[in-house]
């Protein structure tokens, strides 16, 4: 079979499948089968917030798959995963119809507060399903492609490309602020009601988001092994150790790197999709540039170029904001600033390294 | 060609457009007149400073040819002009009759047939000494077929070849990285013979190598040679000599001499360039 041709010698892949369908399996169940009262019921607030961190492990997958494996820093993913946020944000916003707080079918609440009479071209189509989905994987998919054709043609890399990439997202986030873009202005789309005709505030619809970010950080995990192994992603490595001689040896080294680094676009998408409706808004503070540079911290912290590292860092290091941003406010970044140093400091091979060097003493 | 002939010749019904036309027809190389590489008149100066001027150089087809000459003298110019790294100022750059190198690409020029070694072994570290062959391998190189790429038993059967003829056979499932030196340089030869080159343009090939080492670099180098023209550029003259057929003698970025290597080592010239160092 496919997957197990892709997972053959991926062991830690099989571990992170292999948990992730168990808590795919258990977590609902345990969720919707489970009495409120019982001590093993998990909460729909757990749930959720599950559910936020795998859409979070799969951006951090995307993010391993072109920093890890392709060498490039991108210091600007958070804009595709806000752009495919956006893009299912539209669509939510969409199906709230005259339910909005000025009751007006054709235009959400903030277009109607700034007096505007019609929807405008951008809006067009965003009230079906089909053509959201398909804009979450093309608006962030066209970004990347364009922006890389031109860095990657002008062979920019290393530093330069991360600032670049960096700027571009904090680019968006200035645009994204303007009222004027008709994307919400700083208050993005939130109040959001349902989601194909179910309740989001709905245990079950909960339930089904959680199943979905577990399905798609599979599907992303396997996806991204699958180039990985072949011989393509080879030449991802070899581009990575030493560009001039894959170039040298008759690759077209830009165009490898523009379709990796369009794929991975996709996936982060894909991954802001999931994360709007489980959060229930999207709004220009997920261009800021401080997300992009946080996110490199979870594949940092998990391990870089081996993809379920990046999974675990992204898990990790979520949990512990949560836990830090509720119990020591204040204290947060401090943690994330002193986690950057000591994983660079300490462990360059991030928790993964640290795992495989205790198997290797034993 | 008048404009009228050339768009007669544009239209033609019998011939797709020429800008769809593969501009190299790779292994369509035409050495009917002997030569593999023809470089003429070929100058190239960074900030005012000639570092080729006036060059003319012809290599023939299955010649192994060893160019020398001081630092500076535009060796390493040279490679990176016929590789598409470098674009002259003026001059002409001919593989073959008919493949001008002028208008190629680094990648194009690769995929014409030919292979360069740098002066510092770049191989992939992190892959094993099999991938880096693998990798290096003639083939469909766009992106696409590189992801659904399968290796034939073929293809196994000739990197298995390679690794023989480089001797690193034993060595096949070992990281590049961990390689000593000298192997690293075999390697990378290797890969260049996975590419089934036309021409090998060999930048240091024995710079740190043991005695031993150099020996078996001569035997493989003169192996090569033949089937294939190679080029080296080398500063070791114990080297040059042990493996050299013709000898040219770089200065000031053109052509001092040529000739065998006794015929050059008396070359006035040659011996006031050298002495004179």
């Amino acid at each position: 079979m496919l997957i197990s041709r892709i997972l053959k010698n991926d062991r830690g892949g099989q571990v992170f499948l292999a948990i992730l369908t168990l808590v795919t399996i258990l977590v609902p169940v345990l969720n919707l089968a489970v009495p409120a009262d019982s001590p093993l019921h998990v909460s729909t607030y757990t749930l959720t917030l599950l559910g936020k961190y795998l859409t979070y492990a799969l951006l951090a997958v995307a993010v391993d798959l072109v920093w890890g494996y392709l060498g490039i820093l991108s210091l600007g993913h958070g804009a595709f995963f806000a752009l495919g946020g956006y893009a299912m944000g539209m669509y939510l916003m969409r199906q709230i119809g005259d339910r909005g707080v000025y009751g007006n079918p054709d235009l959400p609440d903030f277009m109607v507060f700034l007096n505007w009479q019609e929807l405008p071209w951008f809006w067009q189509g965003f009230d079906m399903f089909w053509f959201a989905m398909l804009m979450v994987m093309l608006v962030p998919g066209l970004l990347a492609f364009v922006f890389g054709w031109l860095a990657f043609r002008s062979r920019v890399t290393g530093v330069y490309l991360s600032i670049i990439t960096q700027a571009l997202t904090y680019a968006l986030l200035l645009a994204f602020y303007r009222n004027e873009m008709g994307f919400g202005g700083n208050n993005g789309l939130t109040d959001f009601k349902d989601i194909l005709g179910f309740n989001l505030q709905a245990d079950s619809t909960r339930v089904g988001l959680f199943i979905a970010s577990a399905v798609a950080l599979a599907l992303g995990y396997l996806a991204c092994r699958y180039i990985m192994n072949s011989r393509l992603g080879r030449v991802a490595v070899a581009i990575r150790d030493a560009e001039d001689r894959t170039r040298f040896i008759g690759y077209r080294v830009e165009h490898v790197k523009l379709w990796i680094f369009t794929f991975s676009a996709i996936l982060a998408g894909i991954a802001g999709a999931l994360y709007v409706p489980q959060v229930g808004i999207i709004n220009p503070g997920e261009f800021s540039p401080l997300n992009s540079i946080e996110l490199v911290v979870w594949v940092a912290v998990g391990g870089r170029a081996t993809l379920y590292g990046a999974v675990l860092g992204a898990i990790v290091v979520n949990y512990g904001k949560t836990y830090f941003t509720a119990a020591l406010p204040d204290f947060w970044l401090f943690a994330l600033g002193a986690l950057f140093i000591l994983v660079t400091l300490l462990l360059p091979h991030g928790i993964v390294g640290l795992l495989r060097k205790k198997e290797k003493v034993q | 060609m008048n404009s009228v002939d050339q768009l007669r010749e544009t239209v033609r019904r019998d011939e797709v457009f020429n800008f769809l036309k593969p501009r190299i027809q790779a292994r369509d190389l035409d050495l009917s007149h002997g030569n593999i590489l023809y470089l003429e008149d070929v100058s190239v100066s960074f900030d005012g400073f000639k570092a080729i001027n006036n060059l003319n150089l012809y290599i023939e087809a299955g010649e192994l040819r060893c160019i020398i000459g001081p630092n500076g003298a535009g060796k390493t110019t040279m490679m990176d002009i016929i590789t598409g790294k470098t674009r002259p100022d003026t001059g002409t750059a001919y593989f073959g009759q008919r493949i001008d190198l002028l208008r190629l690409s680094e990648p194009e020029i690769a995929q014409a047939g030919i292979g360069r070694k740098f002066q510092k072994p770049t191989v992939f570290e992190y892959h094993s000494v099999f991938e880096n062959l693998e990798l290096a391998m003639d083939g469909d190189k766009r992106v696409w077929p590189t992801l659904f790429a399968r290796l034939s038993s073929e293809q196994a059967d000739h990197i298995d070849e390679v690794m023989h003829t480089i001797g690193l056979h034993e060595h096949a499932g070992k990281l590049a990285g961990s390689l000593s030196h000298g192997q690293k340089q075999w390697l990378e030869i290797g890969m260049l013979l996975m590419q089934n080159p036309h021409l090998l343009l060999v930048d240091e090939p024995v710079a740190g190598m043991t005695h031993q080492e150099m020996d078996r670099t001569a035997e493989l180098l003169t192996s090569l040679a033949g089937e294939r023209s190679v080029v080296v550029v080398e500063h070791d003259m114990d080297f040059v000599r042990s493996i050299a057929q013709k000898v040219t003698v770089l200065h000031q970025g053109s052509v001092l001499a040529e000739g065998s290597m006794d015929e050059v080592q008396n070359d006035p010239r040659v011996v006031e360039v050298y002495l004179g160092e």
